[in-house]
């Protein structure tokens, strides 16, 4: 089959690999009809997530056909469309038993501070993802969801991670009626993040990027007040003014690991790899939430430390929640508010490449060439 | 007029629930904190997930498979991508069976043997019929296509002066390989020499 291949930072290509095999009476193999690239597959691109080897397989936004079933898979069968999320999870440990799909502790043999995603290194578990043809799916009967009838291939794969993660961040923020966030990050989830914070009731909603075509998104898009950061000489001074000094009731760090808008902690993470992580965004969040706050991260670090400002933190009494999105819990609601016309996620799409350029699409999104806000990858295997 | 002391109020919202219930498709749809997806949290719902097992299968170990100390066991499913070979996989063999997660040697090795599977992969490539071309493989030909000038330049971008240490980070490979591969000659030749 043909499949993207990491060849090292900043290096990937299609290579014929071998089509995935049955490893486990509940795995699935799905033929892959329509994939993503994500904003935190480019941590893997750039090399910063430890264990990322030459060979793997990126991709944990995909949908497809099931092409084969394993002999204890009872909910699926084979010509199914279905969508898959790219949490890998069991169902039946500690924390599945209580929701927490994203942190399943029966399905990544490498790390336990982490579950299981698709594409995403060995330290999520060695599980090659779905930009490819073909892609392994454990515990079929729990994870992947027929896709509805009347919902659309590009809205279905955008349902995998970018618009559950980004409402699953609203949520974390504990939004109440009347509340002012601040979403850091105009990229796919801090767009979706916005749109959903005034789902839960927002009564401001103030996005904050450098990059004015995502910036537009979020005006457009997620009717939110914008701020470029490259305009201001203190962000967070500019966060004060606008809400009277007091600061925003909620903030939410949907940037991450690769957060622009200091070189040295850009580059000692992003490219020297001496942080987990480039924490200017959360650092940002964590200076403009107002005491008693609350922050939302679910822009996704790596696993060594970073230089978070954890005292400002302490002495603000703030609250600060995170987690992986376990995407499944949010798919019921989710459905409601695409059919109801209230999210479109399709709307953020900029870019469909074909998986034989798919190098280009990595570069393409990598550096934000023409305005790419959300690449998807077409595949035919046929 | 600046004010003399802070209220006890926030400040005033630009608008009205009503106006951004009009203005904001769904405004409100989920205003109830109770009525949320990630609500009730850390309760016990074993059938909440649709599995019918209580254990799951065991998948077979089909090569020793590296597992970090902190779990107690092989866990029952688990990715079969990229087993770990040559001088890279040592190492990460070492990071798994020698440090936790806790420890910043593990991942500082498992960073450290990427690099060298980079570079091993790099070499292996050109004793192949398909060797690395940096060209197609980064995708830089789209800096021509896809206005890679006119995306930057007068746009106020805070991630164009980092865009400079990119070659460097792609080159590094290719300049320790050949570095190698000199050396290695090198070597060779003042052996052959002095036998």
């Amino acid at each position: 089959m043909r499949a993207m291949v990491y060849r090292g930072p900043y290096r990937v290509r299609v290579e014929e690999k071998d089509r995935p095999r049955i490893e486990h009476p509940n795995d699935a193999i799905v033929r892959v009809t329509l994939a993503a690239i994500c904003g935190s597959d480019l941590h893997l691109y750039h090399g910063l997530m430890p264990d990322t080897r030459v060979g793997m397989t990126f991709g944990h936004e995909f949908i497809g056909v099931v092409d084969e079933v394993g002999p204890s898979v009872q909910n699926l069968s084979v010509g199914d469309r279905v969508m898959v999320p790219f949490n890998v999870y069991c169902g039946t440990c500690w924390f599945c038993a209580r929701g927490l799909y994203s942190n399943c502790h029966n399905v990544n043999p490498n790390a336990t501070a982490v579950g299981g995603i698709y594409g995403y290194s060995n330290t999520c578990g060695g599980y090659d993802g779905g930009q490819a043809e073909f892609v392994r799916v454990p515990f079929a009967d729990v994870g992947p969801s027929r896709i509805p009838d009347w919902m659309g291939d590009e809205d279905a794969v955008l349902l995998t991670d970018a618009l559950a993660t980004g409402y699953f961040g609203a949520q974390l923020g504990d939004i109440s009626e009347g509340d002012v966030v601040v979403v850091f990050g105009a990229g796919p989830v801090g767009l979706y993040a916005a749109r959903s914070a005034w789902l839960m009731g927002a009564g401001r909603v103030i996005v904050i990027d450098h990059l004015e075509d995502r910036l537009e998104k979020a005006r457009t898009f997620a009717h939110a007040e914008t701020m470029n950061f490259t305009q201001h000489a203190d962000i967070v001074v500019q966060m004060k003014r606008t809400t009277d000094f007091l600061g925003a009731d909620v903030a939410i760090d949907a940037v991450g690991a690769e957060a622009d808008g200091n070189l040295l902690q850009h580059v000692s993470s992003a490219k020297l790899k001496l942080q987990g992580g480039s924490p200017i965004a959360l650092n940002w969040a964590i200076d403009s939430v107002r005491k008693g706050g609350t922050v939302s991260v679910m822009g996704a670090y790596g696993p060594l430390f970073s230089a978070v400002k954890f005292g400002d933190a302490m002495n603000k009494g703030l609250t600060i929640r995170t987690n992986q999105c376990p995407v499944k819990r949010q798919w019921p609601r989710l459905f409601e508010h695409v059919r109801n016309g209230y999210l479109k996620p399709s709307d953020i799409v900029t870019h469909r490449i074909p998986l034989e350029h798919i190098a280009e699409g990595y570069h393409i999104f990598s550096a934000k060439l023409d305005g790419c806000i959300k690449p998807l990858i077409t595949v035919d295997a046929a | 007029m600046t004010p003399h002391a802070y209220t006890p109020t926030s400040p005033p919202l630009p608008e009205t629930a009503d106006e951004l219930r009009a203005r904001i498709p769904g405004w409100g749809a989920d205003l109830d904190p109770a009525d949320r997806p990630a609500v009730p949290r850390l309760q016990l719902d074993p059938g909440r997930s649709g599995a019918h097992w209580e254990v799951p299968d065991q998948q077979p170990e089909r090569w020793p498979r590296e597992r970090s100390i902190e779990h107690a066991m092989l866990t029952p499913v688990f990715g079969t991508s990229c087993p770990p070979k040559g001088v890279s996989g040592l190492i990460r063999r070492q990071a798994y069976a020698r440090f936790s997660e806790a420890r910043a040697a593990h991942w500082l090795l498992l960073v450290a043997a990427d690099r060298v599977d980079t570079v091993g992969s790099t070499l292996g490539s050109w004793v192949t019929r398909r060797p690395e071309n940096p060209l197609v493989g980064t995708g830089i030909r789209t800096e021509l296509s896809h206005h890679g000038w006119s995306s930057r330049v007068g746009r106020d971008r805070a991630d164009v002066g980092h865009h400079l240490l990119d070659p460097v980070v792609v080159a590094g490979p290719w300049l320790v390989g050949g570095t190698a591969v000199v050396a290695l000659a090198r070597a060779a030749r003042r052996r052959r020499r002095s036998s």
